[in-house]
């Protein structure tokens, strides 16, 4: 154990010492130059090693997964289209295609409705009572996914009939008489889907909460005083009043969690593994590129991917320059 | 007398009182928390709670109590308190999970990814935000349109180039990766705020004679913190929690963290259940430190990024 801290210090310090060192020679090197040209050079050199992170990591490889996209399982041969035939005429990838759009439609609008009521309903509270439940409400931020999916196997788990029902739901049912469910295997309804989003709620919603908080106490307080005036009551005051005035909030963290859940993996891989169709579109991509060591499909399914996320990403940067020019 | 189906406000002889009070009574509750407002939250903290605490008094029960009865049996027959063990945390660490190990991976891999990512796009932000240069908002608008690709592109090529740079397996490609998955946001935020610091204390120094390299770590650097801080935590949290980059470029092995190692200790010892519980508490206690400490520069953080749009 000591040497493992021992190595891990000396780790973290190689790469965070690399990472000075790069930028202190960067500055010598501009140094060298003549003066005029060294204010020139200067910028591109401070952006260079950003650039590079970005264009190694993001632009290089989505060019080649277009390619890629358009050739076989190991990347060698064209094969046209076929790849995105082959996906969309398999059934177990239109199943996987229908879940991934049930968990965009559920998943975003179901955090917004619970952080929004949080965020409320908290903010009538005493300080001292509004910051805990918030914390409590936030707290699963901080624990990975696959943690909450340990967490969440003491709710669901399932034991054969007549013992002792050691998960959560199923005990409750037990009180009732009623016998054990194997919840994750019961895809009636896509049941099982809908308790897998219940987890990745747990765990997001407390994001939604805060920034929805931080936009409701910035609603300016005149505002709402001249709809009370008017005689206007708690419910029209919040649809009429706050809720317009936090729209680009709410637009903001719907977007955000819609790409987060476009791209969902973690619960759905150490849960089920897209099992008892719950598949979508992250867990299909891995199992391409692990299980069936199909580079062409796994490229084919990021592509379908991205032209997912396109208007979201158009959208973004239109934001992004309208905020520019006020 | 008065038409009935007009809503009283008040009763007549509070009006006195009432209009002394008006100040108060426009703050900004003034429904202050009612019974439907309590109750409402009260239950959605107990379910919010009940998943955590029952993982966690799991966590100390023995595997015979565990695989024989619900974490409330505690609560109900008392007797079994005395059979809570730290056993589980034994195994878990030291045993053959090796989560121990884990632990200390996930700090070689957490930390640097933190740190690296930040001082590189710092600089960027700097770059973007106070000097002149052709292209600049085109390069920034470029970095900005990148923050919603997925970063799935990445993996089948790199993952290749790693394999040809016989770099897989290793702290180095999980770092290099996070500073690249990591970059467009950090620059975006790191630049929002740089934005916001006094343009004349920067261009005192110039004349002062500080370089761009003294202005940046003497002046920019100490003046950013707050959001530095929040987007360290940010990064931090996402790096130490991630599961699908340390899969794919370093998976099962001397260099796993704690994410994958709970994986496979899921897959591996599916019956210990006992087990699972106490490592996901290890993968789980710094961050939940982290947040705790830091809640209130995370909440920063994350309200001056997209609040304002």
């Amino acid at each position: 154990m000591v040497t493992k801290a021992l190595t891990t210090i000396i780790t973290i310090i190689v790469g965070v010492g690399a990472a000075l060192i790069v930028y202190w020679i960067l500055n010598k090197l501009a140094e060298l130059l003549p003066e005029r040209l060294e204010d020139r050079i200067k910028p591109y050199l401070y952006i260079l090693p950003a650039f590079l992170g970005i264009v190694v990591y993001l632009v290089y490889p989505a060019v080649l997964t277009v390619i890629n996209s358009f050739r076989g399982p190991i990347s060698q041969n064209w094969v046209g289209f076929a790849n995105f035939t082959t996906l969309f005429k398999s059934h177990d990838f239109q199943q996987t295609l229908i879940n991934t759009l049930l968990w965009i439609i559920i998943v975003p609008a179901v955090t917004i409705v619970i952080g929004l009521t949080v965020a409320t309903l908290s903010d009538r509270l005493r300080p001292g009572a509004e910051k805990l439940t918030k914390t409590i409400i936030f707290l699963p931020m901080a624990i990975s996914l696959i943690g909450a999916a340990t967490i969440w196997r003491f709710v669901y788990d399932a034991e054969p009939a007549g013992q002792n029902q050691i998960g959560l739901l199923n005990a409750v049912g037990q009180l009732f008489n009623k016998g054990p469910v194997d919840w994750l295997s019961t895809d009636n309804f896509h049941l099982n889907s809908l308790l897998l989003m219940v987890i990745l709620l747990w765990s997001q919603v407390g994001f939604s909460m805060v920034l929805l908080s931080a936009a409701v106490k910035g609603v300016p307080v005149d505002t709402l005083e001249a709809a009370r005036i008017d005689g206007a009551n708690e419910r029209q005051i919040f649809f009429r009043v706050i809720v317009p005035q936090i729209r680009g909030t709410i637009v903001t963290v719907f977007i955000t969690v819609t790409i987060t859940v476009m791209k969902i993996f973690d619960v759905v891989y150490v849960n089920t593994n897209g099992g008892f169709n719950t598949n979508v579109l992250g867990n299909q991509f891995y199992n391409e590129i692990s299980t069936n060591l199909n580079y062409g499909a796994a490229s084919a399914i990021v592509v379908i991917l991205m032209i997912a996320v396109a208007p979201l990403m158009w959208y973004q940067v239109r934001h992004f320059k309208s905020e520019e020019a006020a | 007398m008065a038409a009935t189906t007009q809503p009283v406000p008040a009763p007549v002889e509070d009006t006195q009182a009432k209009v002394k009070r008006s100040p108060a009574h426009f703050d900004r509750n003034p429904a202050k928390a009612g019974w439907f407002t309590k109750i409402t939250l009260a239950v959605i903290c107990v379910l919010w709670m009940i998943p955590l605490l029952g993982t966690f008094l799991t966590s100390f029960r023995s595997l015979d109590d565990v695989q024989s009865s619900g974490w409330w049996t505690l609560f109900t027959k008392p007797s079994s308190i005395a059979r809570l063990t730290l056993s589980n945390y034994d195994k878990a660490i030291t045993g053959g999970a090796d989560m121990g190990r884990d632990f200390f991976n996930s700090l070689a891999i957490a930390l640097p990814a933190t740190f690296i990512p930040i001082l590189i796009a710092a600089f960027a932000a700097y770059a973007f935000t106070f000097m002149e240069f052709w292209g600049r908002d085109v390069l920034f608008l470029t970095i900005v349109s990148m923050l919603v690709v997925p970063n799935y592109v990445a993996f089948v090529p790199i993952l290749k180039l790693y394999r040809t740079l016989g770099m897989n397996g290793t702290f180095a490609a999980v770092w290099l990766a996070h500073i690249g998955f990591g970059m467009s946001l950090a620059i975006y935020i790191l630049r929002n705020y740089m934005a916001t610091l006094p343009k004349t204390v920067i261009e005192s120094a110039k004349i002062d004679g500080a370089s761009h390299y003294q202005t940046f770590f003497k002046l920019v650097l100490p003046m950013s913190v707050p959001a530095l801080a929040s987007f360290a935590i940010f990064q931090f949290l996402w790096v130490w929690n991630d599961l699908l980059v340390a899969l794919v470029f370093i998976g099962p092995g001397d260099n796993e963290p704690v994410t994958v190692g709970l994986t496979h200790l899921k897959t591996q010892l599916g019956q210990g259940w006992e087990l699972t519980t106490a490592g996901g508490f290890v993968t789980m206690i710094l961050p939940l430190v982290v947040f705790l400490a830091l809640q209130r520069f995370f909440v920063r953080g994350l309200t001056a990024g997209a609040v304002k749009g």
